[in-house]
C-alpha cells in the first residue's frame, strides 16, 4: 500500500531528524564539554565546541573538595529505597485493582488518578510543618516517605495496565491448585511483570533522583541530595561554570544510562498515559 | 468484561467474603493518604492561620478567611497567575504546533528511528535543576553562547535573565526545548497505531495530503492530543525547578510561576499561612484539570470498565 518514496523525500526525512537531534543534543554537549574546560577556555569570548585541551580540574575539585560523595550517597539511598518501596506497595495495590473484586475498588482507582497530580509545591508548606512540629531529624527517611507517596499513583496506574495485559487463566489455574493471592502475586505474576516493573522503576527512580524542592526544604547540611548540592553552586559568590557543569554531568549520568539502555521502556511509559494499547 | 478478568479472591476456598484485597491496597493507600491527602488537607487548615517561620504553630493566630481575602486582592499573586497562564499559553501552543507538525511529517517508520527516538527523549530525562543550570550558562550575558551567536546576526549582547521580557522568553524557550520532544513522541506513537485500512480507504476516496491530516488523522488521535494538552497544562502548574535556577522568579516577578510563588512566599517572605492559601488555589486549579483528564481518558476505565 505504501507509495515508494523518492530519494529526495527520504533524504529530507533524515535531514530533519538529524537537525532535531542536534537541537536536543547541543545543550547537553555544552554541559559535558564545559565540564572539561578550564576557566581560560570558558571565559574565552568565542564558544569552543570541540577543540580544546581537556582538563579534569573541575571534577577533581568537586570530587575531593566538595561534599559530592555525601550528596551522591544520599541521592542513591533516597532514590533506590523509595523506588523499591513504590514498586512493592504499588505493585500490590495495582494487582488488587486489576484483578481482585472488592468494595470500593472504583473509588480507590479514581482517587489514585486524582492525587497523581498533586504539585510538589503544594506539599512544601505542609511537609515543612510536619517536620517542624514532629521534630523529625532523620531527614532522608522523610524524603523517602514523600517520594514514595508522590510516585505511587503513577506507578499504580502504569502497573495496572501491565497486569491487565496478562491472561487471567494463569492465575485461575494457580488458585484452583490452592495458591493464596500472595503466592499468585509473587510466584505466578511477578516473573511476567518484569518489564512493567522496569518501566515503573525507571520513572520512579528518575523523579526521586531529580526532585529538588522538597529535598531543598527537608534536608540539612549532611542529608542534601545531588540536585540541592548542584543548585548550591549557583548562589555561591562567583559562578564557577566548569564546576557547575561537572556536577551537572555527574547528576545526569544515571538518567542518561537509562535512556540509552531502556529507551523502549521509557517511551512505553511516556505514552502509557495517552496512547492506549 | 470486568467480571471475566476479576478474581474473587479466596472465594473458591472460603466461600465467603474476604479481606485479602484490602491488605493489598491498604499499604499503598496509607502512604498516599499520609503523604498526599493529609498534606493537602493540612495546607487547607494552615491557610486559616497567620503563621510565621521560626514561631511555634501553637502561637499562630487564627485569621479566618483573611489570607484568602488578601490573596484575591494581592497584585503579586495576580501577576504570578498571569505569568503562569502566559507561560502556559506560549509553551503549550508552540510545543503542540511544533511537536504535532513534526510528528505528522516524520511519522513514517524509517531505519534508525529508534536511535533518533532515544536522542529525543534525552531532554526529558535531564534533571530539571541541571536543565536550569545549562540554560543559565547559555543565556549568560557575559559568557553565554546565545549572545555570541546572535552577534553574527548583528544583535547586540542582551542581559537575558535581567530583563523582564527577555527572562520570560528564556523560560519559555527552555521549556520548549525540554518538552516538545514529549509531544512529538506520543503523537508519533498515536499516529503509528492508527489502523492502516482507514488511511488507505480515505486515500482511495480521493483525500489529498491535507485532507488526510485534518479530516482523518488528527480527528482520530484527538483524545491523545487532548490528554497531552492537559498533562502539559498540569505541568505548567507544577513547574518550578527550572525557573528557580534560571531566574529565581525574577526580575521582579516576571518569571515567577505560581508554584515558585508559593515557595518564595513561604520560605522567603516566611508567610506559611498565606502561602498555604495560595497552595489551596493551586491545588484547586490542578484538581479541575485532572478531572478533565479523568473524563477524557481514564486508562483504567478504558481497559476494565471501572
Amino acid at each position: 500500500m505504501r507509495r515508494i518514496d523518492s530519494p529526495a523525500r527520504v533524504w529530507g526525512h533524515y535531514a530533519s531528524l538529524i537537525i532535531l537531534a542536534i537541537i536536543c543534543l547541543t545543550p547537553i554537549w555544552v554541559m559535558v564539554s564545559t565540564s572539561f574546560k578550564n576557566e581560560v577556555v570558558i571565559f574565552d569570548a568565542k564558544p569552543v565546541w570541540f577543540f580544546f585541551f581537556p582538563t579534569m580540574e573541575n571534577y577533581d575539585y568537586i570530587l575531593t573538595r566538595g561534599k559530592f560523595d555525601r550528596y551522591f550517597v544520599n541521592s542513591v539511598i533516597v532514590a533506590t529505597v523509595s523506588t523499591f518501596l513504590t514498586l512493592f506497595l504499588g505493585g500490590l495495590c495495582a494487582y488488587a485493582l486489576a484483578r481482585l473484586e472488592f468494595k470500593g475498588r472504583r473509588f480507590v482507582a479514581n482517587s489514585t488518578l486524582l492525587v497523581r497530580m498533586v504539585p510538589p509545591a503544594v506539599l512544601a508548606v505542609p511537609a515543612f510543618a510536619m517536620v517542624v512540629t514532629l521534630n523529625l531529624n532523620a531527614d532522608l527517611v522523610v524524603l523517602i516517605f514523600f517520594y514514595t507517596a508522590l510516585n505511587l499513583p503513577f506507578a499504580i496506574w502504569l502497573l495496572f495496565g501491565f497486569y491487565k495485559q496478562i491472561p487471567v487463566e494463569l492465575e485461575e489455574a494457580a488458585i484452583v491448585d490452592g495458591a493464596s493471592p500472595l503466592q499468585v502475586f509473587f510466584q505466578v505474576l511477578f516473573p511476567m511483570m518484569k518489564s512493567g516493573y522496569a518501566v515503573a522503576g525507571i520513572f520512579t527512580f528518575r523523579i526521586a533522583w531529580n526532585e529538588f524542592i522538597l529535598a531543598l526544604l527537608l534536608t540539612g547540611r549532611n542529608s542534601r541530595t545531588l540536585p540541592v548540592g548542584a543548585a548550591g553552586f549557583i548562589t555561591d559568590t562567583g559562578v564557577e561554570w566548569g564546576r557547575i557543569m561537572a556536577m551537572g554531568t555527574l547528576i545526569v549520568i544515571p538518567p542518561l544510562l537509562f535512556t540509552f539502555f531502556a529507551a523502549r521502556q521509557i517511551i512505553s511509559g511516556l505514552t502509557a498515559g495517552s496512547v492506549k494499547g | 468484561m470486568a467480571e471475566e478478568t476479576l478474581i474473587t479472591a479466596g472465594k473458591a476456598k472460603t466461600g465467603g467474603r474476604t479481606l485479602t484485597p484490602y491488605f493489598f491496597v491498604l499499604p499503598a493507600g496509607i502512604v498516599m493518604i499520609a503523604g498526599l491527602l493529609y498534606p493537602v488537607a493540612d495546607a487547607f487548615y494552615l491557610s486559616f492561620y497567620d503563621w510565621k517561620i521560626g514561631t511555634k504553630f501553637a502561637k499562630a493566630e487564627f485569621v479566618g478567611f483573611d489570607n484568602y481575602i488578601r490573596m484575591f486582592s494581592d497584585p503579586d499573586v495576580r501577576e504570578s497567575i498571569w505569568v503562569t497562564f502566559r507561560f502556559g499559553f506560549w509553551t503549550i501552543l508552540i510545543e503542540m504546533i511544533v511537536g504535532v507538525s513534526l510528528a505528522l511529517l516524520l511519522e513514517k517508520p524509517i531505519r534508525g528511528a529508534s536511535l533518533f527516538r532515544t536522542i529525543f527523549i534525552l531532554p526529558l530525562m535531564v534533571s530539571p535543576v541541571v536543565v536550569g543550570l545549562i540554560w543559565r550558562y547559555l543565556f549568560d550575558a557575559r559568557v553565554g553562547w546565545i549572545n555570541y551567536y546572535l552577534g553574527y546576526l548583528g544583535i547586540e549582547p542582551q542581559v537575558w535573565l535581567g530583563d523582564a521580557e527577555l527572562a520570560f522568553f528564556a523560560i519559555v524557550f527552555t521549556d520548549i526545548w525540554q518538552w516538545t520532544p514529549f509531544i512529538f513522541i506520543i503523537v508519533i506513537a498515536g499516529l503509528q497505531a492508527l489502523p492502516s485500512e482507514v488511511l488507505e480507504a480515505s486515500r482511495i476516496d480521493g483525500a489529498n495530503w491535507w485532507q488526510q491530516i485534518f479530516l482523518v488523522k488528527l480527528p482520530m488521535i484527538r483524545s491523545i492530543l487532548l490528554i497531552a494538552l492537559l498533562m502539559r497544562l498540569i505541568d505548567v502548574f507544577r513547574a518550578l525547578e527550572v525557573m528557580y535556577i534560571l531566574t529565581g522568579g525574577g526580575p521582579g516577578r516576571a518569571t515567577e510561576l505560581l508554584s515558585l510563588h508559593i515557595y518564595n512566599r513561604a520560605f522567603d517572605a516566611q508567610l506559611l499561612g498565606y502561602a498555604s492559601a495560595i497552595s489551596v488555589l493551586l491545588i484547586s486549579i490542578v484538581f479541575l484539570l485532572s478531572l478533565g483528564i479523568l473524563v477524557v481518558g481514564n486508562p483504567m476505565k478504558e481497559k476494565s470498565d471501572i
